[in-house]
């Protein structure tokens, strides 16, 4: 199997955000945030809409500096490529699937002298091989964010955020995404990924964190959450009842 | 007044016969603009982009100022560029005046501004798509305007013949650098104000129309390459 | 494609070099002296005889006398008297010789409305031009055509000028674009005979007043000083002028014909 990480130090937070928050357009859209993500495996934020769920992965990622509060890696992600992000809709260049992976490899600063050999592991791994040279604007969604994916993966990132990655995808493309995603993590990458999908987080997780109004309300083990839910908010968004 | 039949003839005439002096000042015209143009892409394409992506004081000044310069009237152009390469001006040690060199100079000067603009604005387009990925992918400026051009390149082609049909199409600032020496530096654009000078408009039209196939067919091959690059690139 | 832009440009660069000016000979001239064509017939026997290549930039007079004082013309070749003499007298040009001459005349639309037809000389015409108010195109750009007409004027004791713009037009181009103007709104104008015999589109524009002795026009030939201009090409153009000025170059402008009629007439004084 494919390794895709060295392995690191023992089971701790790989990332911490602590009392983060952050105000958009005169709201508190994270709100003394504190969120702590255990190295290794998969944890899934879960959350009604407005939660903070995605806000928060932009802010691990650095794409948003909060207001106040911390940003605290692990010493281990040191760099850019570190940790990598996949989006809801695939964005993928104008080119072919294989140059959007040169591409990716060549922003992402791997040596020249691995390009290559990376390149062939990336196409095993997502099983890419047979549409390689297809224009990637012209595949399907899912196929298009197996794309997505599999580039997030080319610098060998520790930490892997995901933003809610299969909701425009039928069935089977959720499935291969979630194949992808599992492959990933048994390889050593610490996965991170925002889902309404209550069988999605059953399927994957290992770890569950639910945010409501830009904090956290409840964190625990994935399959105790998904069997009684502590908190009021939670039990209420998993059975379906409107949250405010 | 002679008709348009009689132009028509004449263009005909000129063509089927293969007139050496057509060749010359047809080859001329595409030589200087074509050099002109591919110039003004070199300085234009990473401008534009710099002007689109990058942040720095005056970057609105500077974007309204290219914007600008894409209405410098040609004459005024040819008029600086003469002023510079005179022998009595900074640069007339060089002796370019009244050389091709001279005019593919000047047609840069007139052209850049137009690449420079149409470029900002697709690659501004291109960066509203990309932004995201590329900055979470931790790509610095260099590399998102690099990333940005490459991905824009058909819509630059575009861009490309919109400056090369200005540089083609002129006569003031070319006639001024240049002199219209036969021969030498007389170009179809020339050539056409020439002969309607002498009095000879069916020739000088029968001209226009030979110039307005060269730009056709011009086009016609960019249109072509960037069908078969289309294909290549998207859905 | 890429290799072949560059090497297109490349040889365009070297061409531009070795076409700036080692041994071609830059004349400033005007347009009616080219459009009459007398520099094709000329310059290759010329370059023929000496190897020297010969360039003629042809533009309005004053902007040739322009041209030359900022040193971009060996020589100067044009015909307003007055102004080369000035030229000379600032230094620019070592002296000023009688080329050539011809003259001037007078066209018109054939229903000649200020009746020129039956008048004696060229002021007689411009008076009844002036009194009735018939449409007249003037260069209007100080060139030597220019000059002269508002010479006429000025013996007429008429001052167009408050009329500009009503009967009295100033295109302020050159001799070609006057006349396609003058053909096109039916007006009448001074031209050198040279370019009107040699124009394409006269329409049935005919000479309605010629031969007045005040219709005199003479072209001058200078060189440009090399204390002026250091970079000038001297020795070329003393070798050019030369041969205008000589038995043979004199022959070869008086053997210069179109539609059958001479359009210049050598008149150098000995050499």
């Amino acid at each position: 199997m494919l390794r895709l990480v060295a392995s690191g130090p023992g089971p701790e937070a790989v990332i911490r955000l602590e009392d983060v928050s952050l105000r958009r357009g005169g709201r508190r859209v994270l709100d003394g945030l504190n969120l702590a993500i255990p190295e290794g495996g998969i944890t899934a934020i879960m959350g009604p809409n407005g939660a903070g769920k995605s806000l928060s992965l932009r802010v691990m990622a650095r794409l948003i500096t909060p207001d106040s509060g911390s940003v605290q890696p692990a010493g281990t992600l040191s760099g850019p490529q570190d940790i990598a992000l996949v989006f809801q809709k695939p964005v993928l260049l104008r080119r072919s699937v294989r140059a959007n992976l040169r591409h990716a490899l060549g922003v992402y600063g791997v040596p020249r002298r691995q390009r290559r050999a990376r390149l062939g592991e990336l196409l095993d791994f997502g099983r890419l091989a047979a549409i390689a040279d297809a224009p990637a604007r012209a595949l399907s969604g899912g196929e298009q964010q197996r794309v997505a994916m599999v580039r997030a993966l080319a610098a060998r990132p520790r930490l892997l955020l995901l933003d809610e990655p299969t909701a425009s995808l039928d069935p089977q493309a959720t499935a291969a995404i979630e194949t992808l995603i599992l492959d990933a993590a048994h390889a050593g990458t610490t996965i991170v990924i925002v889902t309404h999908d209550r069988g999605q987080a059953g399927r994957l997780a290992d770890h569950i964190r639910f945010l409501h109004k830009g904090a956290l309300v409840e964190a625990a083990p994935a399959a105790q959450f998904l069997l009684a839910q502590k908190s009021p908010e939670a039990q209420a968004y998993l059975a379906g009842r409107l949250l405010l | 007044m002679q008709g348009f039949g009689d132009a028509f003839a004449a263009a005909f005439g000129l063509i089927v016969g293969l007139d050496a002096d057509l060749v010359e000042i047809v080859g001329l015209s595409l030589a200087v603009t074509l050099s002109a143009t591919v110039l003004a892409c070199l300085i234009g394409f990473p401008l534009g982009a710099l002007l689109a992506v990058g942040r720095f004081p005056l970057r609105g000044a500077l974007t309204v100022l290219v914007n600008a310069l894409m209405g410098l009237p040609p004459v005024v152009v040819g008029l600086v560029v003469y002023l510079l390469l005179s022998r009595a001006g900074p640069m007339g040690a060089l002796g370019l005046l009244y050389t091709p060199t001279a005019m593919i100079i000047a047609q840069t000067i007139l052209v850049t501004p137009i690449i420079a603009a149409l470029t900002r604005q697709i690659v501004a387009d291109l960066d509203a798509e990309y932004h995201e990925t590329l900055r979470s992918m931790g790509a610095g400026a260099g590399a998102r305007m690099a990333t940005l051009l490459w991905d824009g390149r058909l819509a630059l082609m575009t861009a490309a013949l919109a400056g090369m049909g200005r540089a083609l199409a002129e006569v003031g600032a070319v006639m001024i650098v240049g002199g219209n020496i036969d021969h030498v530096t007389r170009v179809m654009t020339t050539a056409i104000a020439l002969e309607t000078s002498r009095g000879e408009l069916a020739l000088a039209l029968g001209l226009g129309i030979v110039l307005m196939i060269l730009s056709l067919a011009l086009n016609a091959l960019v249109m072509g390459a960037r069908v078969s690059a289309a294909r290549m690139a998207h859905a | 494609m890429h290799r072949t832009i560059l090497s297109l440009f490349a040889a365009l660069a070297m061409t531009g070099e070795a076409l700036a000016g080692d041994d071609a000979l830059i004349v400033q001239s005007t347009t009616s002296t080219r459009n009459s064509g007398l520099y094709d017939a000329l310059l290759p026997v010329f370059t023929a005889k000496t190897g020297i290549e010969v360039r003629v930039v042809a533009v309005g007079t004053g902007q040739a006398l322009r041209n030359a004082r900022n040193c971009d013309g060996d020589v100067l070749l044009v015909h307003a008297k007055a102004a080369e003499e000035a030229f000379v007298a600032e230094g620019y040009g070592i002296s000023r010789a009688d080329l050539m001459y011809n003259d001037f005349v007078l066209v018109g639309p054939p229903d000649d409305p200020a009746k020129v037809a039956g008048t004696e000389g060229i002021e007689a015409a411009l008076a009844a031009i002036a009194e009735a108010r018939a449409p007249f195109v003037s260069r209007g750009d100080d060139s030597g055509t220019h000059k002269k007409e508002r010479a006429l004027w000025g013996e007429t004791g008429i001052d167009p000028d408050g009329d500009s713009g009503r009967w009295y037009r100033e295109t302020g181009s050159g001799m070609g674009a006057t006349l396609n103007i003058a053909t096109g709104m039916g007006a009448y104008t001074l031209t050198d005979r040279a370019t009107w015999i040699a124009f394409g589109n006269k329409g049935d524009h005919r000479i309605l007043s010629e031969g007045d002795v005040a219709l005199f026009n003479q072209y001058g030939v200078i060189a440009v000083n090399p204390e002026a201009c250091p970079d000038v090409e001297a020795k070329a153009a003393q070798t050019f002028i030369g041969w205008l000025l000589s038995e043979a170059g004199q022959a070869a402008i008086a053997a210069y014909r179109r539609e059958g009629q001479q359009l210049f007439f050598p008149n150098a004084s000995g050499g």
